[in-house]
């Protein structure tokens, strides 16, 4: 016989997950009533649209396997996307930011259809040059981008009555669609597709034996990533009402690559952690203003020798694994 | 000035930076070779290469003949110490984790160089003269002249190195079969390291060459160094000729659209070709 | 079921394989034996398409499947283990089992990122059926362990459970005992014979002589590629060709 508590507690094993991002919803609702500091709040709404990026940047490293060097380029054609069809063109923000965010996943299937056949080196190459060209584009048609000195005037998003204009706002705004990306992420890698994503991520070889048509997996991955990237760049700029071309270098591409590391390669919880961490990293070293290349480095390189799988997965391990042998030899 | 001589002017710019290319690309390949491995430091050791003359020419006042062949050694140097201390004690074999460390040594390599020599932009001498050559009507400085003639020396000797020494014929061994190779007793660890040796090396000389007719910086590798690397794969990733003929090929095909088209996308242009023969012959020009 | 003609395949020149012919029946065991390199594994990696015969042709139930791609042989109910075991170490001894559920699962990405209440029935339906092949050979216990963390014998019965959980139509095993001890050995030749008398179809490849002549009902015998004795075991057994190419190489050996 079950007991109501034993009820409850199947209730709440089973749901597990959506009472985790349930209750975290909860506390970003309050967080504005108890954090005043608009600076703060900016940070935090930065860590959220970074998230975005980075969540679907770790389901293509760490669940597909694969290497891109240039999810800043997706991040960055959503970006002027919205604020050259919002400003330039006079178009409805939401549509707009739809239309690019489907325009960015055909750019994503045409790059990543040939480069997908080929190993990781074609591919860091393929997402690397695409970044480069991408960026040399924003400088270079200042026209259409306002070039090197940026793109400013872009409409805040409103709903209804609604104005998305001032950082509370906004933390509403970003957080909402972070934790919906979140969700939907949690949902996408405990599903059969997300063990076959963790099947190919470890040997593709058994991946494919067992049924993962492997090949379409991973340019689904690409775009799913790509499409999530392309959201934030539009929130990115609806919210700042200002783009320029030094958010979206390939230097940026390789901080989100960092965010993944930190959080953990096929961690979906982790990427919270690695975002909020690079993010805020820079406020707190203030002080070692010429240090911080040489510390995001260190970070980067100790991780990846002493955790490979990246520090949030490795740690989590490590743990499961104690567990399960201290269970055995009690 | 007439349409040849533009366009020999254009074809010779295009042939100097693309040997430039073509020595940071076999950079790669070295490395990619031995390690599988894409080496993102190697962007690094171009700056480095720069940074050691500079060194050596004002801050302990060498002779230019003996800063150059000093910097390509410290950068060698660099290269073993990378492998030593970043990429051999890695735990995990898988590619992904040894390129991400790649890059997070690049990163610190960046972070170090701007510590010790800062942020400004800083100019080396040519090795030759700045007066320019005048070769059937174009204009040719003798430093671009001095870039292809030590260029074409250091393939050469790369070329008997691989050839004649037992080190050369060690690396070529554990590049077409690693198992095979440390079966039958080759030192694997010592060829890995010769390799990142060797990619210093070429890294490091091509810094030392094209500084002086760009500026010095912390980053100027950066750029150059992709391109290498986008020569590497244009050619064929791992092929020796093919990232000679890639680094040539991409070099003509940024100074002639800079020339034709615009300068200012060059870089598009360049990038935009390379994903093109991507999508055809996505395993580059000579790759197998 | 399953039917091959003549295949052949080649490493660089150098034969793996030369016109291998034969023909398995539905619910019968059929043991593939040979000396080491003598391209068992290659057969099998031809068979579920990880590796592609250069001529000849394999026949699934009358449906020619040589030129398909693994994930679509999967598909066709083709299960298989690997001689050198290929778990997932990072995921769970669960979700390994559960990934040889994949062909089950749905495949939509939309429907997965949004998990409506159809998915989650079908999940929980996997997830039982996972749990109870785990049952089977004697894991559940250890179903949330992290599949690294398991001893080599363990390793090697998941990796069946992973084969056998989708109820697959034809299974092929590769040396599922090599690197056992004699316990282990008995264990898991309980195991394949359970399985037989539960009418799967299966391809074993095996050393052990013992179980090879105790669960099969027909022997293949490779030597160099080439297919020399075919028929029942105790047929295959007398074989003259078979004793002197590779049961007395073995005795000598052993
Ligand atoms: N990928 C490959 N490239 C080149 N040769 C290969 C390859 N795979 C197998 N071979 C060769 O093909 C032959 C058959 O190998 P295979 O692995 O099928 O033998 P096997 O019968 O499974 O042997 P074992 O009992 O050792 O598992 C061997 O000579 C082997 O060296
Ligand atoms: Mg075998």
């Amino acid at each position: 016989m079950m007991t109501a508590r034993d009820n409850l507690l199947y209730f709440l094993y089973l749901h597990r997950t959506g009472l985790t991002v349930l209750a975290l919803s909860v506390l970003l609702l309050v967080w504005p009533l108890l954090e005043s500091n608009p600076y703060n709040l900016g940070l935090s709404n930065l860590i959220a649209i970074y998230a975005i990026v980075v969540l679907g940047l770790n389901l293509f490293i760490g669940y597909a396997g694969q290497i891109s060097l240039g999810h800043a380029a997706f991040f960055a054609i959503g970006a002027y996307g919205s604020a050259i069809g919002t400003t330039t063109l006079g178009g409805p923000a939401w549509p707009v930011m739809i239309v690019v965010a489907l325009a960015v996943s055909l750019v994503a299937l045409a790059l990543g259809l040939p480069a997908l056949k080929l190993s990781g080196h074609y591919l860091a190459m393929a997402t690397l040059g695409f970044n480069i060209v991408v960026y040399s584009i924003l400088v270079q048609w200042d026209k259409v981008t306002g070039g090197p000195s940026g793109f400013s005037g872009i409409p805040y998003l409103s709903i209804g009555s609604v104005v998305f204009d001032n950082e509370i706002a906004f933390h509403y705004l970003v957080w909402t669609v972070a934790m919906i990306a979140l969700l939907l992420c949690l949902n996408l890698v405990r599903s059969g597709v997300g063990r076959g994503l963790a099947a190919l991520a470890e040997d593709e070889t058994a991946a494919a034996a067992l049924g993962v048509d492997t090949r379409r997996a991973k340019v689904k991955v690409f775009i799913l990533s790509a499409v999530l990237a392309s959201v934030a760049g539009s929130l990115f700029a609806h919210c700042y009402a200002f783009v320029s071309p030094d958010s979206f270098n390939i230097f940026v591409s390789v901080d989100f690559v960092i965010m993944v590391v930190v959080g953990g390669m096929g961690s979906i919880w982790g990427t919270l952690f690695g975002t909020a961490l690079i993010t805020l990293l820079p406020e707190w070293i203030e002080a070692l203003e010429s240090y911080k290349d040489i510390i995001h480095g260190l970070i980067l390189v100790l991780i990846l020798l002493f955790l490979p799988q990246g520090l949030v997965t490795g740690i989590v391990d490590a743990v499961r694994t104690r567990i399960a042998l201290s269970r055995h030899h009690a | 000035m007439s349409g040849f001589q533009d366009l020999l002017q254009f074809v010779f710019a295009g042939v100097t930076s693309g040997a430039i290319y073509a020595l940071i690309a076999l950079g790669f390949c070295v490395v990619h070779n031995t390690i599988g491995i894409v080496n993102f430091a190697q962007v690094d050791f171009v700056s480095l290469g720069g940074m050691f003359l500079f060194t050596g020419l004002y801050w302990s006042g060498l002779p230019m003949a003996l800063a150059l062949p000093g910097a390509v050694a410290g950068v060698t140097l660099v290269g073993i110490v990378v492998e030593r201390l970043g990429v051999r004690p890695s735990r995990s074999q898988n590619h992904l984790v040894l390129i991400f460390l790649t890059i997070g040594i690049s990163i610190i390599l960046r972070g170090i160089m701007k510590l010790v020599w800062g942020k400004n932009r800083m100019a080396v001498p040519p090795l030759a003269g700045e007066e320019p050559l005048r070769i059937a009507g174009a204009a040719i400085l003798p430093q671009a002249v001095a870039i292809l003639i030590i260029t074409a020396i250091a393939i050469g000797l790369l070329v008997i190195f691989f050839r004649g020494t037992r080190l050369g014929l060690c690396m070529r061994a554990v590049a077409s079969n690693q198992t095979a190779a440390s079966v039958v007793g080759i030192p694997v660890g010592r060829v890995k390291a010769a390799s990142f040796a060797l990619a210093g090396g070429l890294g490091g000389l091509a810094g030392v060459l094209v500084t002086p007719i760009t500026t010095l910086s912390y980053d100027v590798g950066v750029m150059l160094g992709l391109k290498g690397f986008a020569a590497a794969i244009l050619g064929g990733f791992g092929s020796f000729p093919g990232a000679v003929l890639g680094g040539v090929m991409l070099g003509l095909l940024e100074s002639l659209s800079a020339g034709y088209w615009s300068s200012a996308y060059k870089d598009v242009a360049a990038f935009v070709v390379l994903l093109l023969v991507l999508f055809v012959r996505p395993k580059g020009l000579l790759g197998k | 079921m399953l039917e091959l003609r003549n295949v052949s395949k080649w490493f660089g020149g150098l034969p793996a394989l030369q016109d291998v012919s034969f023909c398995m029946e539905p619910g019968q065991v059929t043991a593939l034996i040979g000396p080491n390199g003598a391209g068992k594994s290659t057969l099998i990696n031809c068979i579920s398409g990880v590796d592609r015969a250069q001529s000849g042709s394999i026949c699934l139930a009358h449906h020619p499947i040589g030129a398909l791609p693994a994930h679509k042989i999967a598909a066709l109910g083709v299960a298989r283990t690997f001689q050198n075991l290929k778990l997932f170490a990072r995921l769970s001894v669960l979700d390994n089992v559960l990934t040889g559920l994949t062909v089950a699962a749905k495949r939509s990405f939309t429907v997965s990122m949004l998990r409506l209440p159809a998915l989650r029935h079908l999940e929980r339906q996997l997830r039982l059926r996972a749990l109870e092949a785990l049952d089977d050979f004697g894991l559940a216990k250890k179903a949330h362990w992290p599949a690294s963390s398991l001893s080599y014998g363990e390793k090697k019965r998941v990796e069946m459970a992973r084969a056998f959980v989708s109820d697959p139509r034809l299974v092929l095993l590769d040396e599922p005992v090599a690197g056992l001890n004699t316990e282990e050995t008995a264990q898991i030749a309980r195991h394949i014979r359970r399985q037989r008398n539960a009418g799967h179809t299966m391809l074993l490849v095996e050393h052990d002589m013992e179980l090879v002549m105790d669960v099969a009902d027909q022997v293949v015998v490779l030597d160099s590629g080439r297919c020399i004795a075919c028929g029942k075991p105790e047929v295959v057994r007398s074989n003259p060709m078979v004793l002197e190419a590779y049961l007395g190489r073995m005795e000598a050996t052993a």
